[in-house]
Order: C-alpha cells, then sequence, then structure tokens
C-alpha cells in the first residue's frame, strides 16, 4: 500500500504520494519531477568535489519500486530529469541498464526542463509540453495557466518545525515536489512560489502520511 | 647567567625590572628543539617565549622570517604585536614585527609572502593557508623559531591538530626550526609536550613559579537563585556592588545567550550608569573591537564575556573574575580565575555565583576542587583524520607531493605519530577519488599522480575553492542581523539559521544588549527593528556547551551523600532535603530512574550524573528503545546531571530499559538516525573538504538549490557502509557529542543497582529539567500522530478541508 493523499484536481481524481510522486489512476499515468540523475557526475566535473555516487541508483530504485507497486501504463518525467545533457550521457552502464529495464514496454514521456533541454537518446517521448484531458505537464510553471502540473522549484513546507519536500496547489496549478535524492528545497513561502497560487492553496507534506496543510503564511 | 644584548639589558635596567627566573631559562635553553612553559598569566610568559627571538634579531644580521607567533585569537596576535613593538621600538631593536590574520588585507597578505617581517604573528588558519602556497618555501625561509601561545587550549581541538600538521610541513621546509609552548596550568602537561614536538623529540617542561593561591570565594546574595535557568537575575544588585567596589570586573558566562540576558538585565538596573560592555563571539567584528579597545583604554568597569576572553588577551587592570553559572570543569574555572589581577605575585580575586539551585551545588564542589588542586582533564585522542584530509588537500594545493614523504611528515606530529600507512592512504584515497567502493566518474578525481608517483590537482583551479574552505572551526550556519532600512549599516551580529527559521514577524530577542524585533529575512540578512519590549523571546544562538568533567561529577555525588549540607545556603540545603523525603537522592553507587505523569504526558527522569553530552545520548538511545517498545516518547532533555525524557505511555520495567549491552546494540542502528550523528557527519565531511562551506557565488544563488549533508549521511549509510567518513564521524561522535564511554563508564559505576520509583508528581530535582532550553523532539510514532492531528486542525480552522476528499 503506498502512502496517498487524494485531490480533485480540475475534475481528476489524483493521488499525491508521500514518496514524491504523482499518480492518476484513470489514466494509470505515473508523474515525477526533477529527478537530477548523474548530479554528483555534473559537481565532480564541475568543481573536483566527489559527492557519494550513489544518487542515481538511489532515484532509480525508488522510482523502480513505485512501477512495481502502481503498474503505470505511461510515466511522465516532467523535466530536469539529468542534470545537465552530459550527465545524461555519462550514467553508468548499470544505471542505464535499470532505466532501460524499467522503461519496458511503458509509454514514457521525458518533459525538458531546464537543465536537460537535449532529448535522451534512451528511447520514449520527448516534449515542452503535453496535454492530456483537461491537464498540462511542463516543466515550469506559467502565470494564468489552467490544469496546469509542473515541477522546477522543489518545494519544501514545513510543520511543527520539520520541513519536508511538498507539493503545492490551488484550483488551477499543481506544483511537484524533487524526486531525485540530491535535491535541495525551496521554502514554500518563498515569494516565488506564494506569488503562483490563490489564497486557499494548500502545501501537501511528503514522507511516510502525505500530510496537507494551508500554503503557509 | 645567559648574557642579553646591552640594547635589551639596559632596557630592563633603565626600567628598573628584574628578568624572571623562568625567562632568564627560557633564553638558557634557546637552542632546544622544543620546550613547553607553564606560567601562570601575567607571569610576564610572552615576554619569556620573545626573549630568545629579540636577543637572536638585536644584530640585525638576520634576513627574513626569524619567528613565528601563533595564537588561538585574532584579537591575541593584535595585543601582543602591541605590546611587542613598543619594547622593540624602545630598545631600537632593527625588528619588523607584523600580524596577519584573516582580517588583514589581501594586499598585504600578498606581500607578506614575497618580504615577509621578521616576527610574524598569526593564527593556525592563517598559518594553513600560506602553507598552502606554492611559494611557502620562499615566505619561510631561515624560519628559526616558532613560538605557540595558549596552546592548552589548541591542543584539545582540531585547531591545534591542523596547526601541529602544518609544523610538520614548515619543519621539512626549515630543519633546524625551534619549537616554544606557552601554557597556562594543566592537569598533563606531557600531554601537550608530547603534541608539540617533533616526534619523537623529547620536549622538557619548564614550570614557572606559579604564584600565590587564588582568593575565590561564592558571591553573597540575600536572595535564592532560582529554580532553573541560566540568567542569574537574581544576583544582579549584588553583581553591580562588586562592579562599584572594584576598578575592573569580567563576568563569564558559559554561554552567549547568557551573556546577552545577564548583560540586559545588568543594564536595567544600572542606576549609576557605570560604563559596562558586553563581548561575545556572536557579535560583529567591529562592536567587539570597540569593547576590546575601550577595555583596554581603561573606560570600562566591567564586561560580560563568554569563552571568547578566556585566552590571555592583556585587558588592563582586571582586579575581579565573576563566574555566573556553575564552571563545568576546574581546569577552565582556575584558567579564567588567572585573568584577574596581572600583577605577578598579587592572588587573583574571583567570585563563583550559581544560576540556579543544582549550580548551587556544582560550584561548591568546584570550590573544594580548586582549594585541593585537583584539575580534571580527560586523555587526548590521536590526530583526527578529517583534519589529515584537510591536510593532503593543502600539501595538494601548494604544488604536490610524494605520499612517501607526506606520510614521514605527517607521523612527526605527534598526535599522528601512530597513524598507519594503510589509514594515511585511505585518507589519500578519499582526498584524490572519494574513496567509494563504487568506482564511478574516475575521469574527474580530485587529485592525479604525475608519471613520477606526484599527486597534484587535477584541475589546479581547484585550488582556490580549497584555500577558501580551509580551518576546522565549524560554526553551525549562521546568518547575520541588521536593523531594517540600514542596508550597509553594521551588523549587530549573528544568530544560528535554525533559530532564525522559528522566528516569525513580530517575534522579539536579544543580540548585542538590545531587544529588538524579527522583520523578515532578506537575502539572507535577518532584518530586525528597534524595539523597547522588556520580555524578549529568547535568543537561543550557539553558545558552546561544555560537559560537567567526570571528576566534578565525582565531587558533586559525594557533596549529595552528605547526611546534612551545612556549608550550602539553606534554600539549597532544604531543597535537597525535600528531594530524599519526595523520592531518593541520587548515589555514586546507584542510577535513580523516576518515572511520574506530569502536564498531561508522562516522564521519566534518570540521574545518571555522566555530563551533558553522554546525558543526551542516553535520551537518544533510551528514547530509541521505547520508540521500539511503543512508549511512544516525544522528545527528551538532557543537562549534565540527569535525562528527562517524556512521551504518551510510562515506563514501568526500568531494568530491561538500560540494559547496558542492548543498549549498545541499539547505538549501531541508532546511529544511523540521530541528529547528533548527522551533526558530526556534516562537520567531518566539511573539515574533510567533501562540502564546501564557501563557494564562489554561492550565497547570491541563495541556498534552495543545496541540498542537505543529511542527505549525503543517508545515501553513504545506505549504499557504502564502510566509507572512511562514516568511520571518521562514528569515531568523533562516539568520544565527542556521543560520549558513550561516560555512559559506560556510569553503567559500570551502577551495575545492577537500578532504582525505579513510581512518584504521583514531578520531584524537586527533576523540575528544573522542564525549564531547560535545548529539547530534542523524537521524530518517531509519537510526533507523526501529533503532526496528523495539527495538519487536521491547521484544513479545519482554514475553511481548505473541503478543498480535498
Amino acid at each position: 500500500m503506498i502512502a496517498s493523499y487524494n485531490v480533485t484536481f480540475c475534475g481528476t481524481r489524483l493521488s499525491l504520494l508521500g514518496a514524491r510522486a504523482l499518480w492518476w489512476a484513470e489514466k494509470a499515468t505515473l508523474v515525477v519531477s526533477d529527478l537530477h540523475l548523474g548530479k554528483s557526475e555534473r559537481i565532480a566535473r564541475r568543481s573536483g568535489l566527489s559527492l557519494p555516487p550513489y544518487e542515481t541508483r538511489d532515484t532509480l530504485e525508488r522510482l523502480k519500486t513505485l512501477i512495481n507497486a502502481l503498474r503505470p501504463s505511461r510515466v511522465i518525467c516532467l523535466g530536469d530529469t539529468f542534470d545537465d545533457d552530459l550527465a545524461g550521457q555519462n550514467l553508468t552502464q548499470t544505471d542505464t541498464s535499470t532505466l532501460t529495464a524499467m522503461m519496458g514496454s511503458l509509454e514514457w514521456i521525458w518533459v525538458e526542463g531546464n537543465h536537460d533541454p537535449a532529448p535522451p537518446t534512451l528511447g520514449g517521448t520527448a516534449c515542452s509540453e503535453l496535454s492530456l484531458g483537461p491537464l498540462t505537464f511542463r516543466h515550469i510553471a506559467t502565470t494564468g495557466a489552467k490544469g496546469e502540473v509542473s515541477g522546477h522549484y522543489h518545494p519544501k513546507a514545513s510543520l511543527r518545525g520539520h520541513s519536508r519536500p511538498a507539493f503545492l496547489l490551488d484550483n488551477s496549478r499543481l506544483i511537484l515536489p524533487a524526486f531525485g535524492t540530491y535535491t535541495g528545497g525551496l521554502r514554500s513561502n518563498d515569494p516565488t512560489l506564494r506569488d503562483l497560487f490563490a489564497p486557499n492553496a494548500i502545501a501537501v507534506l511528503t514522507g511516510p502520511r502525505p500530510l496537507p496543510c494551508p500554503l503557509p503564511q | 647567567m645567559v648574557t642579553l644584548p646591552p640594547q635589551i639589558l639596559s632596557w630592563f635596567i633603565a626600567r628598573d625590572w628584574s628578568i624572571h627566573p623562568h625567562q632568564q631559562e627560557m633564553l638558557a635553553r634557546k637552542d632546544a628543539p622544543a620546550t613547553l612553559l607553564i606560567a601562570p598569566t601575567g607571569g610576564g610568559k610572552t615576554m619569556a617565549g620573545f626573549l630568545p627571538t629579540l636577543a637572536e634579531l638585536a644584530s640585525g644580521e638576520h634576513a627574513g622570517l626569524h619567528t613565528l607567533y601563533v595564537s588561538p585569537l585574532k584579537a591575541l596576535a593584535a595585543d601582543i604585536k602591541r605590546n611587542l613593538t613598543s619594547p622593540v621600538a624602545e630598545m631600537s631593536l632593527p625588528i619588523r614585527i607584523e600580524d596577519r590574520t584573516g582580517d588583514t588585507s589581501s594586499a598585504r597578505k600578498r606581500r607578506q609572502r614575497a618580504d615577509p617581517p621578521h616576527i610574524l604573528l598569526t593564527t593556525p588558519e592563517s598559518l594553513a593557508l600560506m602553507v598552502s602556497y606554492e611559494d611557502a618555501a620562499r615566505t619561510f625561509q631561515g624560519l628559526q623559531r616558532i613560538i605557540v601561545d595558549e596552546v592548552h587550549a589548541l591542543a584539545e581541538s582540531k585547531r591545534g591538530d591542523q596547526l601541529m600538521l602544518a609544523l610538520s610541513r614548515l619543519q621539512a621546509l626549515c630543519p633546524g626550526l625551534r619549537r616554544v609552548g606557552l601554557s597556562a596550568t594543566v592537569d598533563d602537561p606531557q600531554v601537550i609536550a608530547h603534541r608539540l614536538a617533533r616526534h619523537p623529540d623529547p620536549c622538557p617542561i619548564l614550570l614557572a613559579d606559579p604564584g600565590p593561591a587564588p582568593d575565590i570565594r561564592m558571591l553573597n546574595v540575600p536572595e535564592a537563585p532560582p529554580w532553573a535557568g541560566g540568567g542569574a537575575a537574581y544576583a544582579i544588585p549584588a553583581v553591580l556592588e562588586q562592579i562599584r567596589q572594584h576598578t575592573t570586573t569580567l563576568i563569564f558566562h558559559n554561554t552567549r545567550a547568557q551573556a546577552e540576558i545577564f548583560f540586559h538585565n545588568l543594564w536595567l538596573a544600572n542606576e549609576d550608569s557605570l560604563p559596562i560592555g558586553i563581548h561575545h563571539g556572536s557579535l560583529d567584528r567591529t562592536q567587539r573591537e570597540r569593547v576590546e579597545g575601550a577595555m583596554v583604554r581603561g573606560e570600562l568597569r566591567a564586561v560580560v564575556c563568554t569563552g571568547s576572553l578566556d585566552l590571555g588577551i592583556d585587558w588592563g587592570d582586571v582586579d575581579l573574575v565573576i563566574q555566573i553559572g556553575a564552571p563545568k570543569n576546574v581546569k577552565r574555572l582556575v584558567q579564567r580565575i588567572g585573568r584577574a589581577n596581572h600583577r605577578y605575585n598579587a592572588p587573583s580575586k574571583a567570585l563563583l555565583v550559581p544560576a540556579n539551585r543544582f549550580e548551587v551545588v556544582e560550584c561548591h564542589a568546584a570550590l573544594e576542587a580548586v582549594r585541593a588542586g585537583d584539575l580534571d582533564g580527560d586523555p587526548l585522542p590521536p590526530g583526527p583524520r578529517d583534519v589529515l584530509c584537510q591536510h593532503i588537500l593543502i600539501a595538494a594545493c601548494a604544488g604536490g607531493f610524494h605520499a612517501d614523504d607526506l606520510y614521514a611528515e605527517v607521523t612527526s606530529a605527534g598526535a599522528y605519530s601512530a597513524l598507519t600507512r594503510p589509514a594515511f592512504d585511505a585518507c589519500l584515497d578519499f582526498c584524490a577519488t572519494g574513496g567509494y567502493a563504487l568506482r564511478a566518474y574516475d575521469q574527474w578525481q580530485r587529485l592525479r599522480q604525475d608519471a613520477e608517483g606526484r599527486w597534484h590537482l587535477r584541475d589546479p583551479r581547484a585550488a582556490a575553492r580549497i584555500r577558501m574552505n580551509l580551518g576546522t572551526i565549524q560554526d553551525t550556519d549562521t546568518l547575520k542581523v541588521r536593523l531594517k532600512r540600514s542596508r550597509g549599516g553594521k551588523p549587530l551580529g549573528e544568530i544560528e539559521e535554525g533559530f532564525a527559521a522559528t522566528l516569525t514577524p513580530g517575534d522579539t530577542f536579544l543580540i548585542a544588549g538590545q531587544i529588538v524585533r524579527y522583520e523578515g529575512l532578506r537575502e539572507m540578512t535577518v532584518e530586525v527593528t528597534r524595539n523597547a519590549a522588556k520580555k524578549p523571546k529568547v535568543a537561543t544562538f550557539n553558545g558552546t556547551k561544555f560537559a560537567t568533567s567526570t571528576q566534578l561529577s565525582a565531587r558533586i555525588l559525594r557533596l549529595l551523600a552528605q547526611d546534612s549540607w551545612p556549608d550550602l545556603p539553606e534554600h539549597t540545603a532544604d531543597w535537597l532535603a525535600l528531594h530524599r523525603d519526595v523520592s531518593q537522592m541520587p548515589r555514586a553507587g546507584r542510577l535513580l530512574v523516576e518515572s511520574f505523569p506530569h502536564d498531561g504526558r508522562e516522564h521519566l527522569c534518570a540521574y545518571g550524573f555522566a555530563g551533558r553530552n553522554a546525558q543526551q545520548t542516553l535520551g537518544l538511545l533510551l528514547t530509541k528503545r521505547m520508540e521500539d517498545l511503543g512508549l511512544d516518547p516525544l522528545g527528551f532533555v538532557a543537562t549534565d546531571y540527569a535525562t528527562l525524557i517524556w512521551g504518551l505511555e510510562p515506563v514501568t520495567d526500568a531494568i530491561a530499559l538500560f540494559d547496558l549491552n542492548a543498549l549498545r546494540d541499539g547505538l549501531d542502528g541508532w546511529l544511523a538516525e540521530n541528529a547528533v550523528m548527522k551533526r558530526a557527519f556534516r562537520t567531518a565531511a566539511t573539515i574533510a573538504g567533501l562540502i564546501e562551506r564557501n563557494s564562489p557565488g554561492q550565497r547570491k544563488s541563495g541556498r534552495q538549490t543545496s541540498f542537505s549533508s543529511d542527505i549525503l549521511y543517508d545515501t553513504l549509510r545506505k549504499y557504502d557502509p564502510n566509507h572512511l567518513l562514516l568511520d571518521i564521524t562514528r569515531e568523533e561522535a562516539l568520544r565527542g557529542l556521543v560520549d558513550f564511554g561516560r555512559i559506560e563508564e556510569m553503567m559500570a559505576r551502577v551495575g545492577p543497582r537500578i532504582d525505579l520509583k513510581r512518584l504521583p508528581r514531578i520531584t524537586p530535582l527533576a523540575a528544573p529539567l522542564l525549564l531547560e532550553v535545548g529539547k530534542i523532539p523524537i521524530k518517531g510514532a509519537g510526533i507523526e500522530r501529533l503532526m496528523a492531528a495539527e495538519a487536521e486542525a491547521l484544513m479545519q480552522t482554514s475553511g481548505l478541508a473541503g478543498l480535498a476528499q
């Protein structure tokens, strides 16, 4: 059983998963954002710092767990899947096989992000944005959009002093938390995020049990 | 009798000063490869260190750097420069003296590397930086002597380990280098001597006359101290009276927050407007310098301060030291007392002021220990490997190295003399590749070997980033505090990021002796306005919390074991007697555990007397076991003598809970989760160079894109559990913050003699713990229950519950 918090968003029933992914059961679609695969490789290349090179493996294994549990027919990666285009090409053999095995016969959609504008050569379909029913999937939220699902900001929210990656949503837009292991977060009360949402917006904290609360303050 | 050059001798004679015997002795031993001088503050210790240098430089024949002086404080380096420059000028000696610290301008620093003075005064961090430059050999050419001041303070910290590694490099560059250590009184000088000297050189110890015994007592206050807290506000009138009666008083506190509160209260009561200043490490540098300057000019009657004034700076005519709060450690108390009265052969005068009822007991025990000359000390651990990793990176910045040479150098530092080659190689591998079991992206490794086997940086540009992150001082992340609409104005000081995160606009707190109102966060600066409120929300910014030493804890237990307490004030004796009536007295050979309901929660109080760190670890281990047993613990707080845990269910079986083997087993599993370990990991990873505190442009982009070191820690635990950094973290945490050794010592002392007392209500000794700051929440089932309840309540009150079904 995967912990989730269910909402009605623009006429669709969506499950916000505690595991930082979105499940749209009606369309058997799993959505994840900001995987940032290959981040430690990019950091080593650019700065010389050798961070533990396990984040790609960890991110992919958590994704595999979700796919095995939910059996989606479609997976949407909402951009910034790779930390940069070179990081996408430099994945280890093992990580690449894990990813391609997981993709299998699924309909796999890569939405472009600001970190990874070029489409990966791993199969699947690349696009700058995607419309499915009443929903539009793109990497960065746009003003005035309706039924928009996006990522990019890595939102975080806190309750009782505990800060966790969070979904943010109001009646017209939904922003996903980052799924990647090596990702930080932007506080949900940051003006950049606050300005995108209506006053009745909520944040749903991820974790063992997803927790909804009013978008703070 | 050693003959001094005539300029120096006549200077002494003109002032009718005689050379102290230990100064004479230092001159006689000037050619020894290493000497440790132990002398009381005010005993002419610094002059004893410098006299041989002045004698050797008097002829004006030496070219380049002759003596390097290293002190733990920038302020001390500046102070020594002042105190050395005037006699040198008066003696007309041809000697150039300069200091070099983090505050020195970069143009001046560059010039100092090319054209060094005869005497350079610096800090361990600045020295590490100088050693990291490729031209180090030229800068240090001709260096004869190094003087390490306050070596007792440095030897106990990673800063000292870094310094001694830097010395091992210098010694390789200048084989004739002689080392002198200047130290205050310590319990075991041999340990410090071993760290100071090049291994295996001998290091003779020279003991100066310690002077007369200090005059130390409890401050007589008519009012009783409060049950808890560290403010000591009750003693304000009595302290003011002492300030009036003395020329200059230093008022020491154990934490910065306590110093702020006390200073605030002192000002409110200061009807005569006596000039009183405040000095601690969170204050802005210009503010600190203003106080230091006023102090030197004799304009201040008192300074409220913390450990930032602990070391031997000559602050003028201090004739009284007041210690607020229990001293925790007798050795430090003695050193603080030594700050009063710099006239040799006059006794220092000090007063102890317990901040609460339990500290009355602790202060009495400390007084007894001082009178008995019983200093406390713990054995020093071997040199830490995170500091070694940083040193390896420094060597790479300085133009590269052969592993064999560097290993030989490193093991010539006393702290690293037992370092094995495999342990060294593991650190080298970590610096070069990250040292991971998974060999990914080896083309980007940080260090590479050239054809001759010399290690160097893959990308020479990385040197600048490494230099930006040198040093072993780990402040928690702090944010500058600034008055709103005074952009460009001077910051008031700094507060911890964690504290800033708990503030909401309108909250008030104390900083730099004034109450300010939190307005908001702007580009990583805390904006505040002045506020006239009387009662602030207290700043809990980082104050070093020392654990009460084993020796002092044992004395306290002995004191508690007395049948009656005629030496203690009546209020404290009555309190202890009341506790004995309703519960029982904690005793050395037994462990008292109380269980009682209070304020709607179940509580458990364990009186281990193992010191704050160990009691905190005990709290973490016990709550972990309680979590497993379904007792839903919510949090705990630890002091030096007890741990208080609260939760949703009562504890009925203490023997099972305190099974040492189970606790030790729990230790490893528990290590994975807790915040103390994560903090230790962050420290080790930062010092070892895995995480950068400073990187170009980092501040501009903000921190939202960087992820926490906790994630790195969790990832390593999962995929590479034997990684070097985890090993270092475990070792450090077990010794320092975790202090499991003292839990073991306590359990051994107690054996099966655990007394669980179920009581109807909170007891006299336990009650003060509820008022302690630093409560640690447990992120378990209990908190999930409470978070869910709060989320639901928020959704209901905001009317948003309808949005979701």
